[in-house]
């Protein structure tokens, strides 16, 4: 086969798109790392559920934007109650305590939706007006994809600037530091947690809702991708936002290159990144050495 | 003490509440009386291929309601005995076990997936219990896993993917690429439909292998569209081909290129929608739209449609019915129980259940049978189950099997 340069240039933007859905999973699982010590096991079903509920408001609306909005608002609630009720109490426990916790969620959650939604899955379909490819020059890529892009963009854009820009967001970084001094400062640090394992969760209700019309919509949706978003988590360094965009570009690029040269090779790709980026930086590209420890 | 009416109607309910409890103890008794035919029946009613199994669990249950309203064998009723295999090979081999050990099932039939029905299948040969199994597999006839009590109701992926090759090369093409499941079900099928293109001349551009269960394949797809293939072959099952279907949709793939499957499934092509299907066209055991040509089929989905709220029946559901009318069939032209002579009586059985005729060739048990040719449609659609049109129906033919010798069979009578 000819290896041309428009087809390793579509090659390319095909593994951003790829990677852009990994970005946006494990800054959601970066975020609530970083802040809360969790490992939220519970991420990919979250990510599920954002699936099949911006595929039930779309169904009840027939309009994809709306959807768009509301479902991670939904997710969101359901992240802000699993916070409160579940995750809470088990603070200053140890990280497996919710992890365990997480895992259990997950298995909660999946089994919902098969209850609610049917164990074959629902057809999801792109909307109209972003159907159909574009040629870029290089060849034919699909609308969507490009779309998927420009959305991650805006909610890496609009996360950095919550972060560093507003009061909200200092306080945020602060509490990531030392929990303890901003206790002592008067901030009510608990309701911060709160609020950004609320966000962590919200995203990725986003992530399922915009994966939705690329993929198969069932139950086990989230169980691949969780395994993927760990592994950017860890490549980027776990808890860094920088770290997981940069990652998840990367995971999706690596993948889609070596799809093009040894397709069976593919999947291990990513599994053998991981493996030379903890090698020759065991803390990832951005993390904190010892933060596990 | 005087009885209050509270304490008088409690009573009542506490010996009502007796009497619903020890019914089925008695209707126990009454059927063992009777010593019911069992049939032992796993299937994974967990895990990916769930819908098709639960779907399997009712068309089965249809055939042996049926065949003991038809008044079983001189008055011996059959019974179903359903157990979850989980999809796992083992748990597979134990359920299967204790229904021949523990609950002395008389015959075995099931499964779904090639790996299941090898260990039940292993199971059943050295007890030498009878098994039917209804899924695909072009394994379980050969020689060495093949025994006198191995049956095969499904089609075999060598058979599917040929029927399907035959049918789309000569019309779509020559030059065609094969995105596969790397596991033995999509080699096997590729093997199928190479064999089938050898002497039509066809040519393969690639055979792309992906990944067991990827949720992604947009990374294989540019080097796809740079070959310019006249024929697209989704070389893979389930939720593997619903989003490989979709996503080489949304690539424009299906301009210039015709995307076609060995195994086109009714429940993937609800769970994937109209639009990711379009277009895409593959091959069936059993389509219930078939019901204008076939008499039979219509007898089989007006039976199904009656027991379960007007469902339509599908392909694997289909298989599960057959596999056990098969079985009750033959114990009937036997007038035995046992599964030696029903075996026998097995492979003499001509028969017409679903799907126009069928019969079990003698070397190895495989069912010979026709294949559906279907294409996924997207508009005129009458109700939700109408989504496939019936391009063609390739007649039963053993020609179109691998030959008794190339199984391995050295006696072929």
């Amino acid at each position: 086969m000819e290896i041309t340069p428009s087809l390793l240039a579509l090659q390319l933007v095909t593994g951003i798109a790829l990677g852009a859905v990994y970005a946006l999973l494990a800054i959601g699982l970066s975020l609530i790392f970083g802040m809360l010590t969790v490992v939220n096991f519970a991420h990919g079903a979250f990510f599920m559920v954002g699936a099949f509920i911006g595929l039930y408001f779309m169904g009840l609306t027939g309009n994809f934007w709306f959807s768009l909005v509301l479902t991670p608002l939904v997710v969101g609630v359901l992240g802000l109650v699993t916070e409160r009720f579940l995750v809470r109490p088990l603070y200053g426990r140890g990280i497996d305590y919710p992890l365990l916790l997480t895992f259990g969620l997950s298995w909660v959650l999946i089994e919902a939706m098969r209850v609610m939604f049917g164990i074959e899955g629902i057809p999801s379909s792109t909307p109209p007006e972003l159907r159909g490819a574009v040629d870029l020059g290089i060849g034919f890529f699909p609308k969507y994809r490009l779309f998927l892009i420009f959305a991650t963009a805006v909610v890496v854009l609009a996360l950095w600037l919550f972060l560093e820009k507003t009061r909200y967001g200092l306080i945020v970084r602060a509490g990531s530091r030392d929990g303890e001094i901003c206790k002592v400062l008067g901030i009510d640090i608990a309701r911060v947690w709160l609020v950004v394992f609320g966000i962590g969760t919200a995203i990725a209700g986003l992530s399922g809702v915009l994966a939705a019309p690329t993929r198969a919509v069932n139950p086990e949706m989230g169980i691949h991708v969780l395994a993927e978003s760990f592994v950017v988590t860890v490549v980027g360094g776990m808890g860094s936002l920088p770290g997981a965009v940069l990652a998840g570009l990367l995971v999706g690029i690596v993948f889609s290159l070596t799809s093009l040269f040894a397709p069976d090779l593919a999947e291990l790709s990513i599994f053998v990144l991981m493996a030379v980026v903890l090698l020759l930086r065991p803390q990832g590209f951005f993390g904190k050495a010892g933060l596990m420890s | 003490m005087s009885h209050t009416p509270a304490n008088l109607r409690r009573r009542r309910i506490v010996m009502a509440g007796t009497a619903v409890a020890a019914a089925p103890a008695l209707f126990n008794i009454a059927r063992a009386q009777g010593a019911a035919i069992k049939i032992g029946f796993p299937v994974p009613l967990t895990g990916a291929f769930s819908a098709e199994a639960q779907d399997q669990v009712r068309a089965a249950e249809l055939a042996v309601k049926e065949w003991n309203a038809a008044g079983g064998h001189k008055g011996q009723m059959a019974e179903l005995l359903v157990r979850d295999d989980k999809l796992n090979p083992g748990e597979a081999a134990t359920r299967t076990l204790e229904l021949i050990e523990k609950d002395k099932v008389n015959f075995v039939v099931g499964s779904l997936s090639a790996a299941t029905q090898l260990s039940i299948n292993a199971v059943t040969k050295e007890r030498k219990v009878l098994f039917n199994s209804i899924s695909q597999s072009d394994t379980i006839n050969e020689a060495k896993d093949w025994s006198l009590y191995t049956f095969h109701e499904a089609l075999n992926p060598h058979l599917t993917a040929g029927a399907v090759g035959r049918y789309a090369f000569p019309k779509f093409g020559k030059k065609v690429v094969y995105l596969t499941a790397d596991y033995a079900y999509g080699h096997e099928m590729v093997r199928g439909f190479q064999r089938a293109g050898a002497g039509l001349g066809v040519q393969t551009l690639a055979d792309i292998r992906h990944p067991l269960g990827a949720a992604d394949y947009s990374a294989f797809l540019p080097r796809i569209q740079a070959l310019k293939p006249d024929i697209l072959v989704l070389c893979n099952f389930g939720r593997d081909l619903v989003n490989s279907a979709k996503q080489a949709t949304d690539f424009g793939l299906k301009q210039g290129t015709k995307i076609i499957a060995p195994v086109l499934l009714y429940t993937s092509r609800q769970a994937g929608g109209a639009d990711a299907f379009e277009g895409i066209l593959g091959g069936t055991s059993y389509y219930w739209g078939m019901e204008d040509k076939i008499p039979s089929a219509k007898k089989f989905n007006d039976a199904f449609r009656k027991a379960y709220g007007g469902a339509v029946p599908s392909d694997y559901g289909a298989l599960g019915y057959a596999g056990i009318r098969s079985v009750l069939q033959a114990v009937k032209d036997a007038d035995a129980t046992d599964s030696t002579r029903v075996s026998i009586a097995l492979r003499q059985l001509k028969y017409d259940w679903y799907k126009g005729p069928q019969s079990y060739r003698k070397c190895d048990h495989q069912s010979v049978q026709s294949v559906v040719i279907v294409e996924s449609k997207s508009k005129n659609m009458k109700d939700k189950n109408d989504v496939f049109n019936v391009l063609a129906i390739e007649a039963a033919d053993e020609k179109n099997l691998r030959t008794c010798e190339e199984m391995g069979h050295k006696v072929t009578t």
